[in-house]
This record gives structure tokens, C-alpha cells and sequence, in this order.
């Protein structure tokens, strides 16, 4: 399971204040390829469990968080690091290409 | 271990073939690609796939397709094809970093987006430049946004985002569009739908987002041409905010206000990737008797080789037929 849902109201303290790396899946009800792309990210929540914190984040609900993050295509995967987004990932994509991404800011 | 067949690419003519192929008790791998299941996964209603009256969404026709393929024992893995050596046999095949070995492949990548190519569109998909209304047209509520194409597609994509933009504007390269009869009637009824004919974007403005395009309109009206950059600002319509830039003697070019460029001006062949099969004038893959390519035991389905008819239906067809073929040949190999 993912750790975590992130809202507009939870953001700041369990993303930003988070002392481990968090990565976010920003998605929707809506969003075809986000049906892909949610099982793989609950892999990896498994995979990266104590390394990175991993959860969603509903764009139609916290809209005002998608935002101000400049979301504007979903699925996209943000990874953020003491309160920064250091890499961001837009569609859907392998697993294995994720794993690269993440393995290169941890 | 060596595969009976690898096949390369998993949208209606990949996994179709590969449905065949294992219920010919064929050892089958797909390999899927980063992106499976293909063209159908960027649409919503699939509405002339035989079988579904009410329609179907693409998305979910391929997740049932992958399904049914992994029910009769097809291995997936979702990664890219990188390269291949067809010039031995067994063939060797590489995905991300494995290789893999097969006796036969059938080739079925499909094609892809077909961007415009202007300075600053590529740094700007997923913020603001798209290919996909139905996964991206909700982060444009209220906004103004630009479908560039004159195709069925591109008034699909322009329908699609009436559900949330406040003005969707077709871009057009000429005054006559390709799109059916049907899918214009529906486009042009639509009271949010305009069209600006005879322009293309030249370049593609903003920081963090689009903000602003450049185009270059070659008015069929020369008249136009004669006036001064205030009354060429007047009569460009307000929502754009237009600027002149300039102007030659048979065009206009001005810098227009959007916050969103859908792009659906067709696509281009999955091919460059493979080295030693044969392409035609446009790069498409050479086809021989329907299914064949150049190379002996590497077969061909879908997209990637068809230019003409671009269905769901017939790339699945071509993926049958190839899958048949391919069962065919390998008994004659023994
Ligand atoms: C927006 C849209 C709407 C459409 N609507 C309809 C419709 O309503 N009805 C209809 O009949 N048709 C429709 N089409 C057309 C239809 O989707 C295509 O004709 C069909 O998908 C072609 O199937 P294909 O299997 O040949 O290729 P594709 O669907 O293009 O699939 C190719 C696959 O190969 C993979 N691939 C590419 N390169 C590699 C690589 N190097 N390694 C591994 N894999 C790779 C891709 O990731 C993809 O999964 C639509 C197309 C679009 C874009």
C-alpha cells in the first residue's frame, strides 16, 4: 500500500516537512493512463519502503497543491527532497524507468 | 531459453497477434514498451470496435486485450526494444538492458505523436503542450486553448476539451479540413469550437507554461495584408490578446495569447529503432505480402507498416494475420 494520501491541507507537513525523500502521484478518477501507472507505484512503495516515502495526490480535489506544482498532464510522479521537487516525471512509463529516475536522486 | 516469438509493441496489433500466438501453444513474449496498449490508451470512447454497441474506452479495450493475452500464457515485460541481430538465428533481441532470444518476431510498434517541431514545444509538453485532450483537458478549465489539425482527430480533441475550456480554437495549415463529414458537423455545431484557418505555429512562448504561440497566417483574403498592425490586432479575434510581429508580402505573423496547444496533426511510424528492416518513402515499415518484411522470419503488423487504413481493427487484423503467418512459417522450419 502507498503510505500515504497527501491533500491540499496535509501537504506541507507530511510532503515538505518529511525527512525522508517523498514521491507524490499526482492522478484523477478520470485519468486513463493513471490506472496504469497506480499499481506501479504501489510496487514501488514496497520496493523503496524506509527509503522514500510514497503517496497519492488527487488533482480534482487539491487543486490548489497540482497547481502550484505547475501540474497541468497526469499521471506525474514529483519526488520531492527536504521540501523540493528534484525530479519530476510526466506519463506513464515502466516500472523500470521510474526505478532509474528515483535511483537517481535517492 | 529461447522464445518461439518476440513480439515488439502491445497495441491492437501486438496483443492481438500474441493472443493467437499463444493459443497456438506458442512460447510468447511481448515485449510491451514503456507505454503499452498504444494509440487507444490516449482516447476515451472507442465507438467502431465491433462487438461493443455502446462503445467502449480505449483504455479499457487494451487492459482486456493484455488480459486476455496473459490468460493463454504471454509473458510481458514493459519495456522498450532497444536493438536487434536478425542477421543470425536464433534472433537476439534487447529491451531496456536484457536480451532476449526468439526464433521469429513479428514487429507491431505502432506510430507516435507527430509534433510540430517548433522551437519551444518540446520543453513545454505536459505543461501546457499536449497530444492527449482526454488525460490533460481538466487542467484547462476556463482556459483558452489552441488544437492544431484539420483531421478527425484533431476535432475529437476539440470536442473533448469543450467539456472544460472556455474557447477552443482549430488550427489549421489550410482552409480545407481532411476530417469526415461527421466529426466537422459535430466541431463546427459546437458553440465553443472556432477555427483559424491558413496558420501555423512557428514558435511555442512561455516560462514554466505555455503562455503565448507565434503564428504565421498566409490570409486567403491578400486584402488583409495590405492593412496596418492595429487594424490586423482589431480584427485577430480579442480572446488572443494579439500582438502583430510582422509582416512579408504574403504573410502575417503575430504572437497570439493560449494556455494550452493540443497537437493532433497524425503520426509517424515507430521505426527508427530498427536498423536493417526496410522502410518506405515515408518510413514505414516495407511490406511484403501483407505481413513479410525484408528479413526472413521477422514478420510486420499494424501501424508500423500501414499507412492507409490506421484502424483499431485493422491493425488487430494485420496482428492475426501476421500471428497465423509466423505459426506457419516456424512448422516449416522443422
Ligand atoms: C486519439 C486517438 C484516437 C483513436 N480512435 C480510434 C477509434 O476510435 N477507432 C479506431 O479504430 N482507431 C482509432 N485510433 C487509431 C488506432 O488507435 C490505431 O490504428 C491502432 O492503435 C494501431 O495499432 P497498432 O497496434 O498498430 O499500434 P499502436 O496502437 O501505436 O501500438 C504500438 C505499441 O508499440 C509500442 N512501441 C513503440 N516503440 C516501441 C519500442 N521501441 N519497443 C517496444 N514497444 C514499442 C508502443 O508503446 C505501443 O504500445 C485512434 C488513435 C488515436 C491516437
Amino acid at each position: 500500500m502507498a503510505d500515504a494520501s497527501f491533500t491540499d491541507q496535509n501537504f506541507k507537513t507530511e510532503v515538505l516537512g518529511s525527512q525522508t525523500p517523498v514521491l507524490v502521484d499526482f492522478w484523477a478518477e478520470w485519468c486513463m493512463p493513471c490506472r496504469i501507472v497506480g499499481p506501479i507505484v504501489e510496487e514501488l512503495a514496497n520496493e523503496y519502503k524506509g527509503k522514500l516515502k510514497v503517496g497519492k495526490l488527487n488533482v480534482d480535489e487539491n487543486g490548489k497543491t497540482a497547481q502550484s506544482y505547475g501540474v497541468m498532464s497526469i499521471p506525474s510522479l514529483l519526488i520531492f527532497k527536504n521540501g523540493q521537487v528534484v525530479k519530476t516525471m510526466i506519463g506513464a512509463q515502466s516500472k523500470d524507468s521510474f526505478k532509474r529516475e528515483i535511483d537517481s536522486v535517492l | 531459453m529461447t522464445y518461439d516469438v518476440i513480439i515488439i509493441g502491445s497495441g491492437p496489433a501486438g496483443l492481438t497477434a500474441s493472443i493467437y500466438t499463444t493459443r497456438a501453444d506458442l512460447k510468447t513474449l511481448v515485449i510491451a514498451g514503456g507505454k503499452w496498449g498504444g494509440q487507444l490508451m490516449l482516447t476515451t470512447l472507442v465507438e467502431n470496435f465491433p462487438g461493443f454497441p455502446e462503445g467502449i474506452q480505449g483504455p479499457e479495450l487494451m487492459m482486456n486485450m493484455r488480459k486476455q493475452a496473459e490468460k493463454f500464457g504471454a509473458e510481458f515485460v514493459d519495456e522498450d526494444f532497444v536493438e536487434a541481430d536478425f542477421s543470425k538465428k536464433p534472433f537476439r533481441v534487447k529491451a531496456s538492458d536484457k536480451t532476449y532470444e526468439a526464433k521469429s518476431v513479428i514487429i507491431a510498434t505502432g506510430a507516435d505523436t507527430r509534433w510540430l517541431g517548433a522551437p519551444g514545444e518540446a520543453e513545454k509538453i505536459g505543461r501546457g503542450v499536449s497530444s492527449c485532450a482526454p488525460c490533460d483537458a481538466a487542467f484547462f478549465r476556463d482556459k483558452n486553448v489552441i488544437v492544431v489539425g484539420g483531421g478527425d482527430s484533431a476535432m475529437e480533441e476539440a470536442l473533448v476539451l469543450t467539456k472544460f475550456a472556455k474557447n477552443v480554437t482549430i488550427m489549421h495549415r489550410s482552409d480545407a479540413l481532411k476530417a469526415s463529414e461527421i466529426m466537422q458537423k459535430r466541431a463546427k455545431d459546437n458553440p465553443k469550437i472556432n477555427f483559424f484557418y491558413n496558420a501555423v505555429i512557428e514558435q511555442v512562448n512561455g516560462d514554466q507554461k505555455v503562455e503565448s504561440i507565434r503564428v504565421k497566417v498566409n490570409p486567403s483574403d491578400k486584402s488583409l495584408l495590405s492593412k496596418t498592425a492595429e487594424e490586423i490586432e482589431k480584427i485577430t479575434p480579442a480572446i488572443f490578446s494579439p500582438k502583430f510581429v510582422s509582416k512579408d508580402k504574403d504573410s502575417i505573423t503575430l504572437d497570439l495569447k493560449v494556455d494550452g496547444v493540443f497537437v493532433a496533426i497524425g503520426h509517424m511510424p515507430n521505426t527508427k529503432v530498427f536498423k536493417d528492416i526496410e522502410l518506405d518513402e515515408h518510413g514505414f515499415i516495407k511490406v511484403h505480402d501483407h505481413y513479410l518484411t525484408n528479413k526472413d522470419g521477422v514478420f510486420v503488423a499494424g501501424d508500423v507498416h500501414d499507412s492507409h487504413y490506421k484502424q483499431a481493427i485493422t491493425a488487430a487484423g494485420y496482428g492475426c494475420a501476421a500471428a497465423l503467418e509466423v505459426q506457419h512459417w516456424l512448422e516449416n522450419q522443422e
